[in-house]
């Protein structure tokens, strides 16, 4: 932590003359760079270097702090402690605008591009300065010229939104290069690609960095990657630097190891006795779901979950999960399939919530669980207002509601100024532990868990852990959905992966292989 | 992404359960939404007196003269809703459509939804009112009022309840859907009082068939206001104890704030749509059959003047709290009622109520922003100057 306490030094300012002829690749390092949000550290005194014209691999599981370092390079935040240096001279980036100054670009996960311009307009109106009026002919001979010297070709004179993902993934490549960048950082670049498509731009853009042209950092996931592409690898977790060196010197084996780190953490509370195989609660059978943009399905062909059973379900983000958790949830109607608890079809309404006991945790619980401006009481309240017993009650009963909340507020130890106070105030742990006390008091027969503990400090973890293991010991079945895959390993007796919409590997808790695990996570089955 | 965390915090880190002032906290809590409406009244009627002064700007008087002159404006304001007996009957009669209007906003808004096509759901209660009262005509009062009630209520249901279907199953936005809806609503009102429907005896004023002398709703006894403000009366108390006091309420309240929330709780988000919406639409129908029934006599162009659009501004004002509906609808019966006194006395153009309903309809969305801004209001502000 010594680095990150140094006290950036005012870098001198950028002469332009300096930045016109910087045509060459750029190095990037940061030292000791960090960066807290309140109390939660995402970055920690991470020391990096890319060095000019190779292709630097960054891996990482999601949450590792992958986007907040690049987000400090590239100025969208500013880092709490550590330098960086670009060029090997202390540059201080206070805004994106400032980063494309001194050569620095980014390609995102997403498409930045604007559909309905062509791929000329899109370059042209990507500078920072162009003049209000736009001499068409002179920028389109300009755009030819740039082309010729480009290794991969786009039609310009037509509409962006007609293009392929492939060739809209390489016009964001082209429009970074268009702008002069000399360092870029291309964020799961591949994402959007076939492979053949992936293999052909990554490779363009190797050529590129190997001339000297290009300085590249790439984040992925992806293992094969690395090694065809990228001559250096770094790799956090949890916000730390935990390996860095050249690709050639690594097996894949040590990569994943740095990535999720050495396993047997202290289970949180022990667990209580074995799975109760004879009793399936949960029962997935030939699910389908299509996600909301009509284009993406999930297709669970079997899955149970047992009386005393985690059963964790790993997986990289957007390969179904979510669709998943939101046809349990009741929140997207499968096209197709069954889902059953108890052995009864179950449709989600409140008189089966209540009567197999099912109950929900989603991920970013003010988000998918609270209403965040009522309050603490009434949040607390949402499960039970309108029972009393087995009956149903009319009327609204605000001592009831007060009464409740009060104890559960003392029992789950939730830090809140009054019982009235919009549940928006809390802090995210004291939301989550809200939203446990709401959930998880009484008998539970059935929990659904997505992302737990995202964001939350490491005691909130680990006592919010602690709850739903002992949901589990008292007999509840519990699906718990994570893309942290220590909390998968920590939680499960049993783990799937989750990869493009299916379950492509199942594994019970004593035989779990980190590798195996690793790798159909990242698309090889 | 990484997501804020603010552990133990200043005044979160606060001992838990203290509840020792509940009554009390409670109290300033909902202080907040009484203070900032009535703020934003006041700013408006603040930026009403300016435009008052730019169009009766003449550069011949000093500005003492023309400040004189705003203040008289606004004394001719009250004395025209609630300066004399005859006035402030004249401001409630106007205030009885209006109460039923701005339920038609308020209803749906529980749910989240921003509904502004009240005036569609007016015309049409107004007509199958008319209507209703043809069917029965002969019958006597107590079964043919009754009959154009539950026309009216129905007709204006539907209508709404329709907007609310077709946001819960096709996604169609209900704020722009029930805006176009009223102007089909008006276009088949004028279509079946011109057409169909209309009396031949009306030359003038195309209307239906006036409805029988005993169906006529008479004044509240004592009064020259129609029953149909004691009916908006008790419509905001009702509504009120329904949002607030039932679980019915409580579960669209959770669907409003968070249909994520709401949906894995397992509360029927659709259903809870299509009662709200179809009751704030009855309401709605109501207040276009007092129209017929205690107003015009018939159905005729009358019914579409405004009071939808009006009710609009009052379900924003009142911040959707029913109970809140009455004062401020009285309030805007009231500003309406005054208009004529300011067109005789000031020569103010007709328009000028329009500007003072718009200028305070501005003020109120941007004194939304204020909420839980205040740490008078909202003791949890106090003690975190992070």
């Amino acid at each position: 932590m010594s680095v990150a306490e140094v006290i950036p030094v005012p870098a001198e300012p950028v002469a332009p003359a300096a930045l016109a002829v910087k045509k060459r690749a750029v190095s990037v390092e940061t030292i000791g760079m960090t960066k807290r949000f309140g109390g939660f550290t995402a970055l920690g005194d991470v020391s990096v270097r890319i060095g000019a014209g190779t292709v630097h691999a960054l891996l990482g599981e999601n949450g590792a702090g992958k986007s907040t370092l690049v987000k400090c390079i590239m100025g969208f935040y500013q880092p709490t402690g550590g330098q960086l240096l670009v060029d090997d001279r202390e540059a201080v980036i206070a805004s994106p605008r400032d980063a494309h100054e001194r050569g620095l670009g980014m390609v995102y996960q997403h498409f930045t591009l604007i559909p309905s311009l062509t791929a000329a307009e899109n370059l042209v109106i990507s500078r920072p300065h162009v003049s209000a009026v736009i001499n068409w002919r002179a920028e389109k001979r300009r755009l030819e010229e740039f082309m010729a010297r480009m290794p991969f070709q786009i039609p310009l004179d037509r509409p962006v939104a007609e293009l392929a993902a492939g060739q809209k993934q390489k016009l964001e490549i082209l429009k970074q290069l268009y702008l002069e960048s000399r360092f870029l950082i291309l964020d799961e670049p591949t994402s959007v690609l076939t492979p053949q498509e992936a293999e052909e731009v990554l490779g363009l853009l190797k050529g590129m960095a190997n001339a000297g042209d290009l300085t590249i950092l790439m984040i992925t996931h992806k293992f094969r990657e690395v090694e065809a592409f990228a001559e250096d690898v770094s790799v956090l977790r949890r916000g730390q630097l935990t390996g860095h060196g050249r690709v050639t010197d690594l097996s894949r084996q040590e990569m994943a190891a740095m990535m999720i780190g050495s396993k047997t953490i202290a289970a949180v509370v022990q667990r209580v006795g074995e799975p109760d195989r004879d009793k399936p609660v949960l029962d997935l059978d030939g699910l389908a779901v299509v996600d909301r943009s009509g284009l993406r399905s999930t297709n669970i062909d079997a899955l149970r979950v047992h009386s005393r059973e985690v059963v964790g379900i790993a997986g990289v983000s957007g390969n179904g999960q979510k669709e998943l958790a939101e046809a349990l949830g009741g929140q997207l109607k499968p096209t197709a399939g069954r889902i059953a608890v108890d052995g009864v079809r179950y449709l989600g309404t409140r008189d089966e919530t209540r009567s197999h006991q099912v109950r929900f945790i989603p991920e970013e619980p003010l988000k998918n669980a609270c209403v965040p401006n009522m309050s603490v009481a009434e949040n607390l309240s949402f499960r039970t207002f309108d029972e009393d017993g087995d009956r149903q009650v009319v009327w609204l009963r605000q001592g009831r509601i007060r009464a409740l909340a009060r104890s559960l507020v003392e029992r789950f130890g939730v830090k809140t100024a009054s019982i009235a106070a919009p549940v928006a105030t809390l802090s995210g742990g004291n939301v989550q532990r809200a939203v446990l006390a709401r959930e998880l008091t009484g008998e539970v027969e059935l929990l659904i868990v997505t992302n737990p503990c995202f964001g939350l400090d490491f005691t909130a973890v680990a006592e919010i852990r602690s709850q739903i293991i002992d949901a589990r010991n008292r007999g509840a079945a519990v699906l718990l959905i994570s893309e942290d895959l220590d909390e998968i390993l920590e939680l499960s007796d049993r783990i799937l992966v989750m990869s493009e919409g299916r379950i492509v590997y199942e594994t019970d808790r004593a035989n779990a292989d980190l590798g195996a695990i690793g790798q159909h996570m990242a698309g090889h089955h | 992404m990484v997501q804020l965390v603010h552990e133990g915090g200043g005044a979160l880190g606060a001992p838990p359960g203290t509840t020792g002032r509940s009554t009390m906290e409670w109290l300033v809590r909902r202080a907040e939404s009484v203070v900032i409406p009535l703020g934003a009244v006041l700013v408006g009627l603040a930026l009403f007196g300016v435009f008052l002064l730019i169009v009766r700007w003449d550069s011949s008087r000093s500005l003492g003269a023309a400040l004189d002159e705003v203040w008289t404006a606004f004394e001719l304001m009250y004395t025209g809703g609630f300066g004399t007996a005859f006035s402030i009957q004249n401001t409630l009669s106007r205030a009885a459509p209006l109460l039923l209007a701005a339920l038609c906003v308020a209803l749906p808004a529980r749910l989240g939804l921003v509904v502004i096509g009240g005036e569609g759901a007016i015309v049409l209660g107004g007509l199958a009112a008319a209507v209703a009262a043809n069917v029965f005509n002969g019958a006597p009062g107590f079964v043919g009022i009754p009959a154009m009630a539950i026309a009216g209520a129905i007709a204006g249901g539907l209508w709404i309840g329709a907007i609310g279907a077709l946001r819960h199953y096709r996604g169609v936005n209900e704020t722009i859907a029930s805006l176009l809806m009223a102007y089909i609503a008006i276009a088949l009102l004028n279509h079946f009082v011109e057409g169909p429907l209309r009396d031949p005896a009306s030359l003038n004023k195309p209307s239906t068939a006036p409805i029988a002398d005993n169906f006529w709703v008479g004044p509240i006894p004592g009064m020259d206001v129609h029953w149909g403000l004691i009916v908006g009366i008790v419509g905001c108390v009702l509504a009120w104890i329904l949002i607030d006091r039932t679980t019915w309420g409580f579960s669209a309240r959770i669907a409003g704030g968070n249909v994520r929330a709401a949906q894995i709780q397992g509360l029927p988000v659709g259903r809870l749509i299509l009662v709200f919406t179809a009751l704030g639409g009855a309401f709605a129908g109501l207040a276009g059959m007092f129209e017929v029934a205690a107003v015009q006599g018939s159905a005729n162009g009358s019914l579409n003047v405004g009071y939808g659009y009006t009710g609009i501004l009052i379900a924003f004002l009142a911040r959707h709290n029913p109970l809140a509906i009455i004062p401020f609808g009285i309030l805007l019966g009231g500003i309406e009622a005054s208009n004529g006194l300011l067109q005789r006395r000031l020569g103010l153009p007709d328009a000028s109520v329009d500007v003072l309903e718009g200028i305070l309809f501005v003020v109120v969305l941007l004194s939304e922003t204020l909420y839980g801004r205040f740490r008078i209001f909202n003791p949890e502000l106090r003690g975190s100057r992070a």
